[in-house]
């Protein structure tokens, strides 16, 4: 069953050219139209199946906050239809609802009356309310006193206080404390299991991928495209680079993972390698701890001013492990002819947990991925770490100890 | 498109009861918060208005309101129509305000709009009352008390009060989108003070201007609290009937405009 469906919903201002076309309009008893439209987002239809996760991800003025409010229903749709099943929970921007010159305590119960609980609910909600926030004596203090990251925390114990049936929050964690956020999530995550809806809007690719199994990808008011969230957090960097969206190249690898290949094509990676040291024969499984090397082919298409290598080691879930490019290394190259192969050795030890990754390359001018990019590859290579004859250990990183135990 | 339709509103407005009546208690706390005399300033500020109109008018009016009238006939007469009217200007004056002075919980929370009014009336009420029974108080001490009439004053108070929720509901929509409305809305009710008979009774207008007074729907309103609280008289119904036909079809109005133009409120804020 969806709990959310959003169908060919578009959401428009109107603009009017001066005060007298609006007073006009409104007096015309002909119904001529005085205002122009502007569409903020416009056709966008998904549904959302009870309980599952979703992350609204896009860059500022995406429409991830519009369309978060227009499911709250605190903002009207201008066209299509919203249909939510179940008890709707919103953290959208926190906190800003409280007055200053109450108490927490205060502010709590009225906020809490506005989520449409009662009287009694809200006596009985306190204690716990109290607690998940850990404000100690503030609660009885102005919220005029209090931190930003303090009225976060009430926020949103508040507004989380009893499980809903749709959970929707807006940016809103980022702001707190690490604790918090670890908390919150924890929450999150919790009511996930008893059966909440849950729709995230967020730059954090880190709490989106954690928390949402699916995301859908917005760009200037459209939905770009939906999927797992490491492919579509790939595609979103790749909208970074290239707003314009021209050179964009989605395929499918051998595997069926997805390979997005952005950027104006000056210069290409032409093969990817990882090889054990001291060997020339490549590799796609290497045992905790190998000492190995990454061997790229580059090929340049045009001359090229400065070129910069970067590239990422990035885990199932698309976390980055490690990452670096060849500015921060020390090596630009400058004045590259068109036609010439460049070869990029780079040895590490291989010090991470056991896991499939995969590598993502960059081709590009400088250090930041939105001056000049001439390829930027998500996917571009996999090799699978074994745990092999190493000791076992937990986690993605290999800090091997030398245990001495004293007694 | 987002529909309004009035009776799911209505049953929204009673689930947020309890919302409704904590921002009531909100709202007077905050009117007196951080005052030394607190609450008390809901009865300073009617009696000093009452104090002056007594000093300039009670020479000119006296023995002028009807026959057979006391000494302390002006003042009740003044304070039977001049409570009444308080509550009628805050539930305007403050009524417009109320998408505006609510734009941050408007745009961050999703509930029945309609409690905003609620809230309003039941507020304004809540003072009127405070002050209404200081009023019934001194009319006691002073054996001017009119008994179990007085009661018929609770239809006469619906109907202004129906009146007064229809005007701030259209005012309100009318302010997010045009501010003049405000300000005009601030002379507009000084004007109406001033053309109903509540500091001066009708008998000085001169005969000629009177049919002209009798176009005023507040007129008639009051009208039946001085004749109740002065002469201990039900009011004649059947003269309040054009006003309540009036208040219905104001709110109607200001329901439907509501109604077509809230959507656009929001965005607007």
């Amino acid at each position: 069953m969806d709990s959310i469906t959003v169908s060919g919903v578009g959401k428009a201002y109107r603009d009017y050219p001066n005060r007298w076309s609006r007073l006009r309009e409104w007096v015309n008893p002909t119904s001529n139209v005085y205002h122009t439209k502007n569409w903020v987002i416009r056709n966008i239809s998904f549904s959302i199946r009870a309980g599952a996760a979703i992350g609204l991800v896009g860059v500022n003025g995406a429409g991830k906050s519009t369309l978060l409010k227009m499911i709250a229903g605190v903002s009207s749709v201008s066209e299509g239809r919203v249909e939510v099943i179940g008890r709707v929970s919103a953290i959208l921007e926190l906190g800003l609802a409280f007055h200053p010159d109450y108490t927490g305590r205060q502010n709590v119960r009225l906020a809490g009356m506005l989520l449409g609980h009662s009287h009694e609910e809200m006596d009985a909600l306190m204690p716990d309310i109290a607690e998940f926030a850990e404000i100690g004596d503030y609660l009885d203090r102005p919220v005029r006193t209090y931190s930003t990251g303090m009225q976060v925390r009430l926020a949103f114990s508040v507004a989380t206080a009893r499980r809903p049936d749709i959970l929707l929050v807006d940016e809103a964690l980022s702001v707190g404390d690490v604790y918090f956020q670890q908390k919150s999530f924890a929450r999150i995550r919790s009511y996930r299991e008893l059966g909440s809806t849950l729709v995230l809007v967020s730059h954090d690719k880190t709490a989106i991928q954690s928390i949402c199994d699916s995301v859908i990808l917005l760009d200037r008011g459209r939905v770009i495209d939906q999927g797992e969230p490491a492919a579509m957090f790939d595609l979103y960097n790749a909208l970074i680079a290239d707003p314009s969206g021209a050179t964009l190249n989605k395929s499918h690898a051998a595997d069926g993972r997805s390979v997005t290949v952005s950027g104006t094509g000056q210069a290409k990676v032409s093969s990817i390698k990882i090889l054990h040291e001291g060997s020339d024969v490549e590799a796609r499984s290497f045992i905790v701890g190998a000492q190995v090397v990454l061997e790229v082919q580059v090929e340049a298409h045009a001359d090229i001013e400065r070129l910069i290598f970067g590239y990422m080691v990035r885990d199932r879930l698309g976390q980055v492990v490690y990452g670096t490019n060849t500015h921060h290394t020390g090596n630009p190259l400058c004045n590259v002819r068109s036609g010439s192969k460049i070869l990029f050795r780079l040895s590490f030890s291989l010090n991470i947990g056991p896991g499939k990754y995969s590598i993502s390359t960059a081709l590009v001018s400088s250090d930041t991925h939105l001056d000049s990019n001439y390829e930027w590859t998500d996917q571009a290579h996999q090799f699978e770490v074994l745990i092999g004859d190493r000791a076992y250990f937990e986690g993605s990183s290999w800090l091997e100890p030398s245990v001495e135990v004293v007694i | 498109m987002q529909k309004q339709s009035l009776w799911p509103e209505l049953v929204g407005v009673w689930t947020y009861r309890d919302f409704i009546m904590a921002s009531v208690a909100r709202d007077f706390s905050q009117r007196y918060k951080r005052s030394f005399l607190g609450a008390l300033w809901a009865v300073l500020s009617p009696l000093s208005m009452i104090l002056i109109y007594t000093l300039v008018f009670s020479n000119l009016m006296q023995g002028r309101l009807f026959e057979g009238s006391s000494e302390y006939s002006y003042s009740t007469y003044l304070i039977a129509g001049l409570l009444p009217w308080a509550l009628f200007a805050e539930m305007v004056s403050r009524g417009q305000m109320m998408f505006l002075e609510n734009a941050n919980l408007l745009k961050k929370a999703a509930f029945p709009k309609l409690c905003l009014p609620a809230i309003l009336i039941i507020g304004a009420l809540q003072n009127f009352c405070i002050v209404f029974s200081v009023f019934l108080l001194g009319l006691l001490l002073q054996g001017e008390f009119r008994g179990i009439v007085t009661l018929t004053i609770i239809p006469v108070l619906a109907i202004q009060i129906l009146f007064a929720a229809g005007a701030a509901l259209l005012l309100a929509t009318l302010n997010v989108f045009f501010r003049d409305v405000m300000q005009l809305t601030a002379i507009l009710l000084q004007l109406t003070f001033w053309l109903t008979p509540i500091a001066y009774a009708i008998s000085i207008i001169p005969m000629s201007y009177q049919w002209l007074f009798g176009l005023n729907p507040l007129l008639p309103i009051f009208g039946a609290y001085q004749i109740i609280m002065v002469r201990g008289l039900p009011p004649d119904w059947w003269s309040l009937a054009p006003t309540l036909a009036l208040a219905l079809a104001l709110n109607i109005f200001a329901w439907v405009i509501f109604k077509a133009r809230f959507n656009e409120i929001v965005d607007e804020l």
